[in-house]
């Protein structure tokens, strides 16, 4: 029997000329999700071709709770919203409070504050590049670069007592002067962990397997980056060099000397790239800060507003004046200026803003916190249409999404 | 050459274009503030985004004041180039909260006024996805209005009289 | 080089039993329990800052490793025991459940962190207060997030309840009727 491809019985059947999707739920627990949301993807066999989220798994309702706190009991709420770097959302915190309250902070608290925070910078960065390189398959790195984050947190701890809900300092500077032993601590660490950066810089930074890996993968451009309102290394990585400490400094940014690192296609590995560089400019930062100190007197940890500041202990039990301050700080009997204010720091996603409203009472009447994870994770479904899932994963860990930011 | 645009020719322009829209200005800890009427805020805003350079939004949320009966929507706008900060603000009823989207001028706004939909109950027309993102969808209640208690009521094993609710 | 002399090495007790000469007769439970509580193999359900103290617990410092949860297992059908690190609100709730409701027997639940015994901090509208609303808990680990020391203290309270564990107990009645009590079948 002759068989040719037009009189063959099959094509008596109507070929289909629809397409057939399957959907994979990229679910809420997930191990390579570093949080919880939820991904609904359709697929046309690996090729994504959109993607829906949903988030809020981990909604904790800090803006109504932030309305029935008094201010100082706002700063452990902070703490939770960007957990890996959580002394910058303090610290912001405390910023904004204190230009509600017009407050002028003196130099050393100042360079107190801008050496925690790029240690928290640090350690933010150190999760984040570990977990990209995990998530592509290198654990090394993770293993390695964790045992300095907990060194950091030893020093987080002699400062303030706690690892990684820090809570550290108070509006109107620290609630202590920083024991030696951090400054020892810190000595140390800073011979220490330059040399296992670089071994961890050697492992990925110009491997051929993470850089086709990486390269190209969920790619952003600068355009599309502003319309999304992307802040941070993010955006940094797709060209524009925004950065917090440099457009509107705060806590004596301007005295410092860094570079602004700025990639040029918004891809993984520029993100990656970005966050390298920015540890190294950390660092210089840090070093800038120490040499600074040593030029101010070293028994100054807060500003000189006693309405504001709790005394110390001593001084409550002996002295009148300051039991009165104590009292009236404690009791919420403190003028607070009504009016609205907005301030912004450069956390470790991008410009985390705190807008606050005060009606004159102990507690906020409104406040808003401008979450950078949140608004960049918008634009996550376009970044990863056409591209395969494992690039679609690595995509994720390399915005560095973090849970507490991303519901508030 | 464009000259640049300082705060008191941000509110001349303003004034020339939309005076009728304008309530009040303001400067607040040095933030530039504008009070505006709703009926043609994405207008205003899309005028400053194509003239003035405010091409970055940095946030939009919403304010309940009960007892003016209003729920305030904020937006704030950042100009890049020259790094100048704006805030908008209009008044919206209580009982009927609804404005035009501003998708169309910043995709950036469309999680925002989903937030602000679910904490508030504004209506964004326009909006191509407005259903709730944080909380659970089977919600009735806006929390975040002033009359909606912080804790969830039904819960047994808090005593509410020993920590002063 | 230092000396290790052997009246610094400690031998974990060995369950009871008759012991002869190429032989240790013990009941079963002893030796299953015995088996059992150096390879938990944990399920991490982290949401939030908890969830990074795990990692630290993880990681080379702290080593959970080294008590027998080297392989953590992410698929429910595979994991012994359910770690729920950080906040559950309410929306998580019923994915909670499911992941419980899909482990197999014997299966325990440690609640780690002040969020997810009771809430915690967020005594809000959206938080479920405590876990135990919807699963039954075996062990919990206070802390606002608890030192990877309580961690592992918590795993080490785990591992003697498994020990001590009867063969019977999942089967028996008081074990069903607490199930039902949650609402699980």
């Amino acid at each position: 029997m002759e068989q040719t491809t037009n009189t063959s019985a099959l094509t008596d059947i109507p070929v289909q000329e629809e397409k057939q999707y399957s959907y994979l739920n990229l679910g809420p627990t997930h191990p390579a999700t570093h949080g919880i949301f939820q991904n609904v993807l359709k697929m046309d066999g690996e090729i994504i071709v959109e993607a829906t989220p949903t988030i809020g798994y981990i909604h904790r309702a800090f803006e109504k709770l932030a309305e029935h706190r008094p201010f100082y009991q706002i700063t452990p709420i902070t703490d939770r919203m960007n957990y890996c770097s959580s002394p910058i959302n303090n610290m912001g915190w405390h910023m904004t409070v204190e230009k509600l309250l017009k407050i002028e902070i003196p130099k050393r608290v100042q360079y107190i504050r801008v050496i925690i925070m790029e240690l928290s910078r640090i350690s933010d960065h150190i999760i984040c590049n570990t977990i990209i390189g995990q998530d592509v398959g290198a654990t090394t790195g993770f293993l390695y670069l964790f045992q300095y984050r907990e060194r950091i947190y030893e020093i987080f701890e002699e400062i303030c007592g706690a690892r990684l809900t820090t809570n550290i300092g108070r509006i109107g500077g620290m609630e202590r002067n920083i024991p030696d032993k951090a400054w020892d601590k810190l000595d140390q660490w800073l011979i220490d962990f330059p040399v296992a950066f670089k071994e961890f810089s050697g492992l990925l930074e110009r491997n051929r397997i993470f850089m086709d890996r990486t390269i190209n993968c969920g790619s952003i451009t600068a355009e599309k980056a502003l319309s999304y309102s992307f802040s941070g290394p993010n955006l940094r990585a797709a060209g524009v060099d925004y950065d917090v400490r440099v457009m509107n400094p705060y806590s004596s940014y301007e005295e410092f000397d860094f570079i602004v690192p700025v990639g040029t296609q918004g891809d993984t590995y520029d993100r990656f790239m970005v966050r390298q560089q920015e540890m190294h400019e950390s660092l210089k930062i840090i070093h800038q800060a120490l040499e600074k100190l040593k030029k101010e007197p070293s028994d100054i940890y807060h500003a000189d507003v006693p309405e504001y500041v709790l005394p110390p202990k001593e001084d409550v039990y002996n002295d009148m004046e300051a039991l009165i301050y104590h009292f009236k700080n404690i009791m919420g009997e403190t003028e607070i200026p009504k009016g609205e204010v907005y301030h912004a720091v450069e956390g470790g996603n991008g410009e985390l803003g705190f807008y606050l409203i005060s009606d004159g009472g102990r507690k906020p009447y409104r406040l808003h916190f401008r979450r950078p994870c949140f608004i960049f994770y918008q634009a996550y479904p376009e970044m990863i249409k056409g591209s395969m899932l494992s690039d679609a994963i690595i995509t994720m860990s390399s915005m560095n999404v973090i849970a507490g930011e991303l519901d508030s | 050459m464009e000259e640049v645009s300082t705060e008191e020719q941000i509110v001349t322009v303003l004034k020339e274009k939309f005076g009728g829209e304008i309530l009040s200005i303001e400067s607040p800890y040095n933030f530039l503030t504008v009070i505006l009427r709703p009926e043609k805020i994405i207008s205003i805003i899309k005028f400053l985004y194509d003239e003035e350079g405010y091409q970055y939004l940095t946030t939009l949320c919403g304010v309940h004041y009960p007892d003016q009966k209003s729920i305030v929507v904020m937006y704030q706008l950042h100009n890049l180039r020259q790094n100048k900060r704006l805030r908008l603000k209009i008044a919206l009823p209580e009982d009927k909260p609804v404005v035009p989207t501003l998708t169309t001028v910043f995709p950036a706004a469309n999680w925002m006024e989903r937030e602000t939909y679910d904490f508030f109950g504004v209506t964004f027309e326009g909006h191509p996805n407005l259903i709730r993102i944080l909380n659970v969808e089977e919600m009735i209640i806006f929390p975040m209005r002033k009359e909606y208690p912080l804790e969830d009521q039904t819960r047994e094993d808090k005593n509410d009289q020993m920590f002063g609710r | 080089m230092e000396k290790v002399s052997l009246n610094n090495v400690k031998v974990s007790e060995s369950p009871e039993g008759v012991e002869g000469a190429g032989f240790f007769a013990t009941s079963l439970e002893k030796a299953v329990g015995l088996a059992r509580k150096n390879s938990i193999w944990p399920l991490p359900f982290a949401t939030s800052c908890c969830g990074i103290e795990f990692m630290a617990t993880m990681g080379s410092h702290y080593d959970l490793a080294r008590f027998g949860s080297e392989r953590l297992s992410f698929s429910p059908r595979q994991a012994d025991l359910l770690m729920v690190m950080g906040t559950i609100a309410k929306k998580m709730g019923p994915i909670l459940r499911q992941v419980y409701e899909q482990m197999a027997e014997p299966r325990w639940v440690l609640s780690v962190g002040a969020c997810a015994s009771s809430g915690g901090i967020f005594d809000t509208y959206s938080v479920l207060q405590g876990i135990d609303r919807i699963i039954p808990v075996d062990v919990y680990v206070p802390g606002c997030p608890p030192r990877p020391e309580q961690i592992i203290d918590g795993i080490l309270n785990i591992q003697k309840l498994v020990e001590s564990e009867s063969l019977r107990r999942r089967d028996s009645k008081e074990y069903k009727a607490m199930l039902n009590s949650y609402g699980i079948e």
